[in-house]
């Protein structure tokens, strides 16, 4: 096993805040790796730093072999990082479906070359494999009958299971989900870990952020702890549970629920 | 909630709206409605100068197609994207000048100066992509503040330059057409120009570039992260609409014979192109037509019946102020909503289910039924 995705000594300062302070994290593909630790402590920041939301100011990141330091949001996603976001974001004025042909763009873009691409533009959106497609990976989040509606009426669940869905489109390599299961009610945390699990069956890597612990424990391979921007302690969920300088990290400042 | 239901309601309900009457007890698809209203109403505008054949008429008839054609050309970039831009005057200036510039240059006279048009949107396009590429970096309300910027310092260039004749403008080439039939073909050109632009409007709006756009008016980081390589969409949005606007700033020269800078940057165009687009629909695609269509004839009116010009433009600014407070979503999305809601109380009332309460609880229940056909297809919401 290697390391699909990597971060060398990841720093990054907010004015007079040190969000990440030389974060080595790393995550082995074909894993559900977890990313824990206390409110503030830079499991965002770290997903932005990755995804291209925002520059580190010193510090590496690699996908594999390739360095996407600092490669906007479009070019990580286009390498297969996908990501979601703790406050879900969809398209609330575009149906469900178009939701889904849009987290496609990328595969259908890159299929054409020359003219090609500017007939591929003015194309009618979403060819017919691309919404079957589409609608097999609504189905398999269980959101399939809302193809239709706006995504505006979604529920909050139901939009963290569309934001699932389309960045699945693109089939990316890893896929990076920031609380998957904040604000979820129990019986669709269930059904997120039971995909989560399927799709990493089916070779997807995952790198999960999430304060529910019972979620995280349950659902991965390995657990890396941040505190103050850094990773403190890495290991199978079972060592991190009893580590005590995890219990140091949390005592006093860990909350239940999510932070917002 | 209930505002994005009915909402969605008035999008389906919109293309009924339009041709509702047209369509009659018939079930026709939206698509096909639609088509059948835009073909009516082409066949109406073909006709209308054969009809009306005075020439204060069809003057008001030129003025109104060369506003659908500039309106669905702004709401091209600036509904589809949610950038409002408040300099597309630039771009019509540009044509304007642009044409008159070249006609002076190259002597050219009489009707073959209608050749120049391509090189009027040809300018405003490249013109666009600087203007782009500065304006774009920014969202929201600094980007109208960055097209105001840039537009006061086109028409200030325009006034001081030589080769824009500075204060004086540009004459036109001069037409020696008769009084009767001069506004003729500038209405036909016009009216090419406009139904050009809204089929084009159309295609992209249904295409993966408009649904590209239209994920950027919704969430352009989110957009971003999913691939989509949002500056060159939006610049590319912005260069067509700037395109359409400049070969209309070049007709309107070719028709009125004279471009000053105060008119061929003119600050109330950026307003009216605005505020037809809001007042028929902001982002939709009949919205623009129906805007341009109702509100220029009203101000031509207005400016001929109050020969105090500050009178109408009073009229005008209070309109506009009135639509952004209460109607700010547009017309035909609004009596979109009211038809399919009217439709729905009616169906309920046939299958014998009397609205409970009467009509108070009506307007947030009824687009959920209302909107039941367009649902299952998932098909692209217009």
């Amino acid at each position: 096993m290697s390391a699909l995705l990597r971060t060398e000594g990841v720093c990054k300062a907010f004015g007079g805040v040190q969000a990440l302070d030389g974060c080595s994290v790393e995550v082995e593909q074909g894993s559900i790796a977890g990313l824990i630790g206390p409110n503030g402590s830079g499991k965002t920041t770290l997903f932005n730093m990755i995804t291209g939301y925002g520059r580190v100011d010193s510090g590496d990141v690699f996908l594999g072999d390739r360095k996407i330091t600092n490669l906007p949001p479009d070019k990580v996603f286009g390498y297969g990082i996908g990501r979601t976001f703790q406050l879900t974001r969809v398209f609330s004025r575009l149906t469900v479906m178009e939701n889904m042909i849009v987290g496609a763009h990328h595969s259908e873009r890159s299929q054409a070359r020359g003219l090609r691409r500017l007939r591929n533009a003015l194309a009618r959106a979403g060819g017919p494999a691309t919404r079957r497609r589409a609608m097999e990976l609504l189905e398999f989040t269980g959101i399939a009958g809302h193809a239709g509606a706006l995504a505006e009426t979604l529920s909050y669940g139901q939009r963290k299971l569309l934001e699932l869905s389309y960045v699945l489109m693109a089939d990316p390599e890893i896929v990076l989900l920031d609380e998957p299961a904040g604000g979820v009610n129990p019986t669709l945390i269930g059904t997120i870990a039971d995909r989560i699990r399927e799709l990493n069956a089916g070779g997807t890597t995952f790198l999960i952020v999430e304060h529910n612990m019972d979620f995280v424990m349950g659902l991965c391979d390995r657990v890396t702890v941040l505190d103050y921007g850094n990773a403190v302690v890495a290991g199978p969920p079972e060592v991190i549970r009893t580590d005590h300088r995890v219990l140091d990290a949390y005592l006093g400042t860990a909350e239940d629920g999510d932070d917002r | 909630m209930s505002a994005g239901a009915s909402r969605n309601g008035g999008r389906a309900g919109r293309a009924a709206e339009a041709s509702g009457l047209l369509a009659g007890g018939l079930r026709l698809s939206r698509q096909q409605r639609g088509g059948i209203a835009a073909a009516v109403l082409l066949l109406l505008a073909v006709l209308f100068p054969l009809v009306f054949t005075s020439p204060v008429t069809t003057q008001i008839g030129v003025d109104t197609m060369l506003f659908v054609a500039a309106t669905v050309a702004w709401n091209l970039f600036s509904g589809f994207t949610g950038y409002i831009s408040l300099g597309h005057a630039v771009f019509f200036g540009t044509g304007a000048y642009m044409v008159g510039i070249a006609a002076q240059d190259w002597h050219i006279a009489g009707d073959r100066e209608f050749a120049l048009l391509p090189l009027a949107g040809l300018a405003a396009g490249l013109l666009a992509v600087p203007f782009g590429l500065i304006a774009l970096r920014v969202r929201r309300h600094t980007f109208v503040v960055v097209t105001i910027a840039v537009f006061f310092i086109c028409q200030l260039t325009a006034s001081n330059l030589g080769i824009t004749g500075g204060s004086v403008g540009i004459p036109a080439p001069f037409l020696a057409w008769t009084p009767e039939t001069y506004n003729n073909p500038f209405y036909y050109l016009a009216l090419a120009l406009a139904a050009g632009v809204a089929l084009l409007s159309w295609l992209i709006r249904g295409s993966r570039f408009g649904l590209q756009l239209r994920a950027i008016r919704d969430d352009e980081d989110r957009a971003r992260g999913l691939g989509v390589r949002t500056m060159r969409v939006k610049l590319a949005a912005f260069v067509i609409s700037g395109v359409v606007t400049g070969m209309v700033g070049a007709l309107w020269f070719l028709f009125i014979g004279q471009v000053l800078p105060q008119y061929g940057f003119d600050p109330l165009f950026d307003l009216s192109v605005a505020l037809m687009a809001f007042f028929g629909g902001f982002g939709t695609l009949w919205g623009p037509v129906l805007g341009a269509l109702l509100l220029e004839p009203g101000e031509q009116y207005l400016t001929l019946r109050v020969s105090n010009s500050y009178a109408s433009e009073l009229v005008w600014g209070t309109l506009f102020l009135l639509v952004i407070l209460f109607l700010s979503r547009g017309v035909v999305p609004v009596a979109g909503e009211k038809a399919a809601a009217w439709r729905a109380r009616r169906e309920r009332r046939g299958a014998g289910q009397p609205a409970p309460g009467g009509a108070a609880p009506a307007p947030a229940a009824p687009p959920g039924p209302a909107r039941q056909p367009s649902a299952p297809t998932g098909r692209t919401a217009r």
